[in-house]
């Protein structure tokens, strides 16, 4: 564990900081918002409930439990925003360390759903640990890398890879696949900012490559169906191809404009299944077309960039690494469900950020932009 | 190790970690790129395939509802059954003008204030593109004179459904229950995947018990449907599977002459095959028809059920709980006996009343001026009351709890109908739970003589009879007599369940009480005399008269003089033949005033029924060569 410890930590101790200034900062900073950020994810959320309106053949209870979700997500959000770089830094490996045993508690004895065993329960709370380690994962890392040299040596990024591929196959094992994927992709994420060598990175991608039978192997049933299906759909139109046939045939028949808000017939007529949760954005280029497809990606991609410019205005490699990763899991997110749905990868259950309907998920996509929140605001004042 | 690896150098990190930001921002312009490019494939280019196969063919997965198994009872005779009725539809999305649909439509076939009520708040629900019901069960003329005028209204439908219906209508209602739609908390419940494409789910009685078997599974049809959503073609189909039939144990001509011979009074009747456990009669009146609630009962005329003084919605043979009165008296003369309290011979001397030793208080009799010199069968035969004060002074009222516990009094019978209550039997620790009070020894008194806190239902009087009757086995009332699974051509028959079994101390000591059961119906002197007359079978009897309110002490209770609602509920159970008993049957009229007046002959007519009847020939051959028997013949084995 002493491998693990930093070198060189950028917040000394966690004893208050002494120093006193006349306060200059903006309302905003004040309360460690980054106004940018917010608008953005607020005009995301709001696109998202006028589209769950429709998808949820306008049902106002679905909205409004929706819309108390999106509170909660927020108000997570807003509290982490507060907890200062230094707190998040000094705690990192015990979360970290909480969250592996909690992936082990729940192979051990998480509550089955759906033949998968992702939920642990702890007093009336339902708890998902996969969703924690979606976020302590590049924590982790980012902490063992950031609190040294950059570009890490071999040496620490084989650590590091070990940091990832723990809770990585612990996931894969309940199984949740596309979880474990993206937890990988977050821990991988931070190894890129760190500056690991190009070749290497050319290397693990020909090895990954050449990983594919190894995990075509270890895949369970339906996650090879749906591999198969995605290759070709039309083999199986009644079965697992229905929905990317269905979102398909919502996608291209919106056209450029769309058929309008609340007229999506594919939507409307119960053609296009889960229309709700994963394949949402079905329903939005069904009724809003390509103009409004471009509309909102250019919603994602705003919030992507900010993101990005958040982390490399941060002051710290630990900082930069943490946020950076983040936002481009977020960006993997929104790419692989909207490649997912028009048909251009196959389908893993994973949401849409903000537009999906469903809580665990949004929760802690709102606690990373309140950690990119707090890196931002928290700005240590001699560099001022 | 290289030295560059060990030394911080924050402004060559931070190069390191921009240059790598920058390399992401082109990646992400990059797949974003692609997205839009897919975007455009499938939205610009391929617009006109997508926007056919969008217009044009849509397969869609329509759920197929099972049919729900029909009801019949014993013989065959169908009870529940599923009718096809006509509905007219609306689909609100093809409609321009919706009030001058209606007002047109009103002209064609009646539609209630009601009926626009209920389409208005389903309107406002449904998508659309959904077709909203407007009438339910439309009769052959309506649909002949909307199919008419059909091509007047693009938005308007008639669509043929089965309807649940019951063909005897208010008969058995309790026990059979009704289907009815589904609301919120329905559809919380059930599985989402059987139920997709059900409307209707049992409420009450069989139907509601029995739901899982009567459901069936449902089925899927892949079908082709034009953009209004109009089925076109019907490409593949998984057919549902029916539910269960089931037959029940009742006969439904007994039930009819239950519910007949019950007549405008409010009460219950019910007879059981002491030798399944098997309910052959299950009646509880008043009755109400179920058919108006499967469509959903209008809320004036279900107003008008709850609140009609005759409670006609409550199941009285079911929740009902009444003070067993004197019907306990062959039980407690039974504990008296086995538990060695007395004697077969042992008489005591009735004055008319009883006193607890050193208090002043008198627990009258009913008969005024007493019985005089009463031993065990005589306190049966006439229902001596200061026979009981006395046994229950000496049992106690533990000893009491326990014995009358055997026989299934304060318990619920485990009937396989759902929110059976469980009457009271009373016992110290009960009081002081519920009441806070120690136990008086006066209700120790009352309770012998089936008053007091004493509660039973007339399903378990009737079970307790029973097992009298077959000397000590209780067994588990059921309904269900046999089901058919038409899927598999497989039927599953009733099993006796047998819950207790009572081990006798003494064989005579229950011949005995059987005996004084006998003589309350065919003695010179028996309560129930009056029954007795006339039988071609030996019945075995007890009535009983309930308090409902409690009379002053030397106030005299006057059944002309009080109002009906205080007046005594009259209790008969029986059971026949004597020595080999095919039936058991417990009566209850609630304010009926007396069990020998009033109940006693609903039993009467109940068990002539059955006996001349529904038993078959063979069986009445048996049973008459018994009855034949002069005088009681030796007890027979006649535990089945």
């Amino acid at each position: 564990m002493s491998e693990l410890q930093p070198l060189w930590t950028p917040y000394g101790s966690l004893s208050p900081s002494s120093t006193a200034m006349h306060d200059r900062r903006t309302l905003a900073q004040r309360l460690h918002i980054d106004i940018p950020l917010l608008l953005g994810l607020l005009v995301l959320s709001g696109i998202g409930l006028a589209v769950l309106y429709s998808a949820g053949g306008q049902d106002m209870n679905l909205l409004t439990r929706q819309g108390i979700r999106l509170a909660v997500a927020f108000t997570a959000m807003f509290v982490l925003a507060q907890v200062s770089p230094r707190h998040l830094f000094f705690w990192t490996p015990w979360l970290y360390a909480i969250g592996i045993v909690l992936l082990v508690a729940v192979l051990a004895f998480g509550d089955v759903a759906q033949g998968a065993q992702r939920w642990i329960r702890i007093g009336p709370l339902n708890f998902q640990p996969s969703e924690m380690l979606k976020i302590t994962v590049p924590m982790m890392v980012a902490y063992y890398l950031g609190g040294r040299a950059l570009p890490p040596s071999f040496m620490r990024i084989l650590v590091a890879g070990v940091l990832v591929v723990v809770p990585t196959l612990l996931i894969a094992r309940q199984p949740d696949l596309g979880t474990a994927l993206l937890i990988a992709c977050s821990g991988a994420f931070v190894l890129f900012l760190g500056g690991i060598s190009v070749r290497l990175i050319t290397a693990c991608a020909i090895l990954a490559s050449a990983g594919a039978p190894v995990m075509w192997y270890m895949m369970h049933d339906y996650q090879r169906q749906r591999v198969l299906t995605f290759l070709n759909p039309e083999q199986d139109p009644l079965g697992t191809g229905y929905h990317i046939i269905q979102s398909k045939i919502a996608i291209g028949s919106g056209g450029t404009y769309g058929k309008g808000w609340l007229n999506g017939t594919q939507s409307q007529l119960d053609f296009l299944p889960e229309r709700s949760t994963d394949f949402v954005f079905a329903v939005f280029s069904e009724e809003f077309g390509l103009s409004g497809v471009l509309i909102l990606i250019a919603a994602y991609l705003a919030v992507v960039f900010r993101g990005l410019f958040i982390a490399s205005q941060a002051q710290d490699s630990y900082a930069r690494l943490l946020a950076g990763s983040l936002v481009l899991t977020f960006f993997v997110y929104v790419f692989v469900n909207i490649g997912m749905v028009s048909g251009l990868l196959p389908v893993v259950g994973l949401p849409l950020p903000l537009l999906s309907y469903g809580g665990t998920s949004l929760v802690t996509v709102m606690a990373a932009f309140g950690i990119l929140m707090s890196l931002h605001t928290h700005r240590r004042l001699i560099s001022e | 190790m290289k030295p560059l690896h060990t030394i911080k150098d924050p402004a060559r990190e931070a190069r390191i970690v921009r240059g790598r930001v920058i390399a992401a921002c082109f990646g992400i312009l990059v797949l974003a790129g692609l997205l839009v490019l897919r975007m455009a494939q499938l939205q610009v280019m391929e617009y006109e395939h997508f926007s056919t196969l969008s217009e044009n063919n849509r397969v869609k997965i329509v759920p197929l509802a099972p049919t729900r198994g029909l009801i019949y009872d014993r013989n065959g005779v169908e009870l529940a059954q599923n009718t096809p009725t006509f509905t007219l539809e609306v689909v609100p999305e093809n409609v321009e003008d919706m009030q001058a649909l209606l007002a047109e439509l009103g002209e064609l076939v009646e539609i209630s204030d009601e009926d626009g009520e209920r389409f208005r708040k389903m309107l406002k629900k449904k998508r659309r593109f959904q077709s909203v019901p407007l009438r339910f069960r439309l009769n052959e003329e309506e649909v002949a004179r909307f199919s008419v005028n059909r091509h007047r209204f693009p938005g308007a439908d008639v669509h043929a459904r089965l309807t649940r219906s019951y063909p005897l209508g208010a008969s058995a209602v309790h026990l059979l229950g009704y289907v009815a739609s589904m609301n919120e908390e329905d559809l919380q419940r059930v599985d989402a995947a059987e139920y997709r494409g059900t409307t209707h789910i049992g409420k009450t009685g069989v139907e509601q018990a029995y739901e899982s078997l009567l459901h069936g599974k449902p089925g899927f049809q892949h079908v082709e449907t034009n953009a209004q959503g109009r089925i076109l073609r019907v490409l593949e189909r998984s057919d549902p599977v029916p539910g269960n039939n089931l037959y029940l144990t009742v006969d439904s001509s007994l039930q009819a002459v239950a519910e007949r011979a019950l007549g405008l009074e409010n009460g219950a009747v019910i007879a059981v095959d002491p030798a399944t456990g098997g309910l052959l009669a299950f009646a509880s009146t008043p009755v109400y028809d179920p058919n108006p609630f499967v469509d959903g009962i209008d809320s004036k005329s279900y107003r008008n059920l709850l609140a009609s003084p005759e409670r006609p919605l409550f199941n009285r043979a079911l929740n009902g709980q009444y003070p067993p009165g004197s019907t306990v008296k062959p039980f407690m003369g039974l504990a008296g006996l086995e538990h060695e309290h007395v004697e077969a011979d042992h008489e005591i001397f009735c004055p008319g009343w009883f006193r607890l030793p050193g208090r002043e208080r008198r627990y009258r009799d009913w008969k005024k001026w007493g019985h005089g010199k009463v031993d065990v069968t005589r306190s049966i035969v006439e229902s001596c009351d200061v026979y009981y004060y006395a046994l229950a002074q000496q049992m106690g009222i533990t000893e009491m709890h326990d014995y009358l516990a055997l026989f299934g009094f304060g318990a619920r019978t485990g009937i396989d109908l759902h929110g059976e209550s469980a009457g009271l039997m009373p016992s110290e620790e009960w009081k002081r739970r519920a009441k806070g009070q120690v136990w008086f020894p006066g209700e120790t008194l009352i309770t012998g003589i089936g008053q007091g806190f004493t509660l039973a239902t007339p399903l378990q009087l009737a079970m307790a009879t029973a097992t009298l009757s077959t000397r000590g086995v209780r067994l588990r009332p059921q309904v269900v007599l046999r089901r058919d699974d038409t899927a598999t051509q497989s039927s599953v028959d009733l099993v006796p369940e047998t819950m207790d079994t009572i081990a006798p101390n003494l064989e005579t000591n229950w011949q005995v009480v059987i005996n004084a059961m006998a003589d309350v119906v065919h003695g010179p002197k028996g309560t129930a005399r009056r029954i007795g007359k006339g039988a071609t079978y030996r019945i075995a009897g007890k009535t009983g008269t309930a308090q409902v309110f409690g009379i002053a002490q030397d106030e005299e209770y006057d059944a002309e003089k009080i109002d009906k609602k205080l007046r005594d509920h009259a209790l008969f159970v029986a059971f026949a033949p004597v020595d080999n008993p095919r039936i058991a049957v417990a009566v209850l009229v609630e304010n009926g005033g007396s069990g020998s007046k009033t109940a006693a002959p609903i039993a009467r007519r109940v068990m002539d029924h059955y006996f001349q009847e529904v038993l078959e020939e063979d069986d009445e051959q048996l049973i008459l060569t018994a009855a034949e028997v002069p005088g009681l013949a030796a007890p027979q084995a006649s535990r089945q």
